[in-house]
């Protein structure tokens, strides 16, 4: 059994982190996705209101970005230390839109005369953090050079066309996720207003995925190769084909005006380009060259987070589950402050 | 760009995002003990004192929290970003104590604070202290792997270096269990009950003082003063015992501390010097001779190492750690000091009247803030030259990225937290200026039917 140890765990964690960062994609999602939507609230009352509806959950949304990351560096430590390095500025720019937009929900309505300020920092700071992610995963696509188990490139690798149209791709994917959102929760005249506001975010979305499922193969010939081989062609075309019955499903949906299909309909657009971006890269955790298996922690190390994690993981998702429930309808008329 | 030193730009800007970060925990680790037992209290005795105050620290406990939060995530992305070759070599150990961190506390404390913050009227009052009890547990969960991950970097134990310069776990049980972590979890967790005890009761005192909300001040004096009463005196025998831990696994460490150069019998206690490492020696040196044999061998013969009996290039530089050291254990004792003192005035029933005493503990609040940081000052610059004490140094640990990047990103955190945290201050400063609110008619058990549509508790925002 021993000797399957390392072939096995680095498939176990690689499930478990792309689980975790998916879970941090839709919940962050919608989370930051408001805040670009912020501005372009039709009044304060709903601006309040847009704030309202996340201010219980956005701390436990970013756990999920903080397990990615503490993931990472546990599971895969060499995938952690090229990674970041490379994407230094990008990652450290997401960071401080974090920060800005996460204390703008405790800021923000304990301040007066200077709300806007943090009205400002909450949309600002959001949007930064979903651009800056976008540029992640593009350059992550785009990969890395590796020497002498370091990073190798330049400091402005990451700054390319491809980075630059994902950064906009995934700021409009969130902003989809957040119309979803507030479709779900909010009141008759927001909820009207979000309507409207998804249907260009699907547009974009839509146009998007077209753009990066030719742009990605012609950029690399290899991910070209794995989708148009004849065998995988067959096995994968069902990807495209939900994808496109998922936006016309989503499209019909807002014209019928359902209070639930719209957002779930966006999860399964997420979950579908999340499984596209899995079959472009797998199993390359540092793209063009690393597997999974060679950036692995040792199997020792993996096998004791495993202990833990098995069992601690669907309570997480349990009690979490329990917040949504219960705080469900929160509006502002429950906010402690 | 080449100018500026990655390595000594990453420290700093490490130092100043890590310090900035545990004041908050400092303060929530303490703070929501003390949400717990008032909301205990109130539970038991029905006296609206406690659901006020509790109600009015929930909101502050919710802006300190939020910034840890967020100054949190900061942290476990700069392990990769400034320190990728310890993350690549370490990332065996120290990646899953950490991991186990965000799985098994900032997850509960995540998921329950939600509860924590809008549940009051929306859950039953037992869920309700369940959740406050779980997000206590959380801060100390949290407490216990991070100091883990830090006392290995210390003092590391249960692990092989493999030939690829890798580290490999052992024995988990001596990598989590390693010599100093009881010492030091110890230490944390008495200096942030300590820290926020200063807090409260200052702010107690100061409501005294002012003549407003006298009821919530003297409880907040008073259950204060209980914590400062017994865990002052203890924390210095923590302290103690962390010393001579300290001194049997990282000697170079107390020299340091000590200012001592020379190895020597009946080693004085300096009080006070400028150390020079370019000279080896102390300048304006004012000391107690063998006093310093005696505190840290419990003999007064005791022979205590020199700095120069290491090698140049494994001593770190006395300076920090020498000063910093002294403003911690003057502050442990002006905190034994305000202990002892309350007590015996409780005694005498004067308690609340002896305004001089009053305006010590106002003026003494954010003295456990001070003494944590001067510790952590203590306990990190003395480990240098390394990360992992004797095993990897930090001028090895660093990413390659190029100097001007990280004056970039210094900078910009340095200007993000410095408005982050003037505005955190301002806004704590008026929830407590403002003062706890009366609380509304008391929910009867059972009643809170999440269907039912609350007003406010506490409000308009």
């Amino acid at each position: 059994m021993t000797e399957f140890l390392p072939v096995i765990l680095p498939l176990v964690w690689a499930a478990i982190l792309a689980l975790a960062v998916f879970l941090y994609v839709l919940l962050g999602g919608y989370d930051l996705g408001l805040g670009v939507l912020f501005p372009l609230a039709p009044s304060n009352k709903d601006r309040d209101a847009m704030m309202a509806s996340v201010a219980p959950f956005w701390d436990g949304n970013e756990t999920w970005l903080v397990l990615g990351g503490g993931g990472l560096l546990a599971a895969f430590p060499l995938a952690y230390s090229v990674i970041l390095p490379a994407l230094y500025i990008p990652i450290i720019f997401m960071l401080l839109g974090l920060i800005l937009r996460g204390v703008a929900f405790e800021f923000r309505f304990k301040a007066e005369r200077y709300r806007y300020l943090w009205d400002i920092a909450f949309a600002g700071g959001s949007t930064l953090a979903a651009l800056m992610q976008g540029v992640v995963i593009g350059a992550f696509v785009q990969g890395f050079v590796v020497e002498n188990n370091q990073y190798g490139g330049g400091p402005f690798d990451w700054l390319t066309p491809f980075s630059v149209v994902t950064a906009i791709a995934l700021v409009s994917g969130y902003v989809l996720l957040s119309t979803g959102w507030l479709i779900m929760k909010a009141d008759e005249e927001l909820r009207v207003w979000a309507y409207g506001v998804a249907r260009y975010a699907l547009i974009a979305v839509a146009a998007f995925i077209l753009i990066f499922s030719l742009w990605t193969p012609l950029l690399h010939p290899d991910i070209a190769a794995r989708w148009f081989a004849p065998g995988n062609m067959v096995m994968l075309s069902p990807v495209p084909l939900i994808t496109a019955a998922s936006i016309a499903g989503l499209w019909w949906s807002l014209g019928q005006r359902h209070r639930y299909t719209p957002f779930l309909l966006g999860v399964v657009i997420f979950m579908l380009c999340y499984t596209g971006l899995g079959v472009s890269l797998f199993p390359f955790i540092i793209p063009p060259d690393i597997t999974i298996w060679q950036a692995a922690a040792a199997p020792e190390s993996q096998l004791f987070m495993l202990y833990g994690t098995i069992p601690i993981l669907p309570i997480i998702l349990g009690y979490t589950a329990y917040s949504y429930y219960v705080l469900w309808d929160a509006t502002e008329h429950d906010v402690y402050h | 760009m080449s100018d500026f030193d990655p390595l000594l730009l990453s420290r700093i800007q490490f130092a100043f995002t890590v310090s900035f970060h545990i004041l908050f925990p400092s303060f929530t680790i303490g703070l929501a003990a003390w949400l717990l037992v008032l909301e205990l209290m109130w539970l038991k005795t029905g006296e609206r004192v406690y659901t006020e105050l509790a109600r009015q620290w929930t909101k502050i406990f919710a802006v300190s929290f939020g910034m840890g939060v967020v100054s949190g995530v900061v942290l476990s992305y700069e392990f990769g970003t400034n320190w990728s070759e310890f993350s690549r070599r370490g990332g065996n150990v120290i990646g899953p104590l950490m991991s186990y961190e965000v799985l098994t506390a900032f997850f509960l404390e995540a998921g329950f604070l939600g509860i924590m913050l809008f549940g009051r009227e929306r859950v039953p009052r037992g869920v309700h202290l369940f959740a406050t009890a779980m997000v206590a547990l959380g801060t100390l969960i949290s407490t216990f792997w991070i100091l883990a991950a830090n006392s290995f970097m210390q003092t590391p134990a249960g692990f092989r270096i493999g030939d690829d310069g890798v580290l490999y776990v052992q024995s988990w049980w001596e990598v989590i269990f390693n010599p100093s972590f009881p010492y030091r979890l110890a230490h944390m967790v008495a200096a942030a009950y300590l820290t926020t005890a200063l807090c409260v009761g200052g702010m107690g005192a100061w409501y005294i003082l002012r003549e407003k909300f006298v009821p919530h001040g003297r409880v907040m004096l008073g259950m204060a003063l209980c914590i400062l009463v017994w865990l002052a005196p203890l924390q210095l025998v923590i302290g103690d015992l962390h010393g001579l831990n300290t001194l049997e696994h990282q000697p170079a460490k107390i020299a340091a501390v000590e200012a001592h150069w020379e190895t020597q019998r009946g080693a004085p206690l300096i009080l006070f010097a400028i150390p020079d490492i370019k000279t080896e020696s102390n300048r304006y040196e004012i000391a107690i001779p063998k006093l310093g044999s005696y505190v840290l061998t419990h003999d007064w013969e005791g022979e205590v190492r020199g700095l120069k009996s290491f090698p140049a290039d494994e001593r770190p530089n006395p300076i920090i750690p020498f000063f910093a050291f002294r403003l911690m254990v003057g502050i442990g004792v002006i905190m034994i000091a305000l202990g002892l003192t309350g007590a015996a005035l409780w005694l005498m029933g004067r308690l609340y009247t002896t305004n001089w005493y009053l305006r010590f503990m106002y003026w003494a609040w954010p003295l456990g803030f001070i003494a944590v940081l001067a510790g952590w000052f203590v306990t990190e610059v003395g480990r240098q030259p390394w990360t992992v004490y004797g095993v990897l140094r930090t001028a090895d640990s660093v990413s390659p990225v190029a100097g001007g990047k990280v004056l970039t990103s210094l900078i910009l955190f340095v200007l993000v937290y410095s408005i982050v945290f003037g505005a955190g201050l301002y806004y704590i400063a008026k929830l407590v200026r403002n003062g706890p609110e009366a609380t509304p008619p008391i929910p009867e058990e059972g009643e809170a039917d999440p269907s039912r549509r609350p007003m406010a508790a506490a409000g308009a925002p």
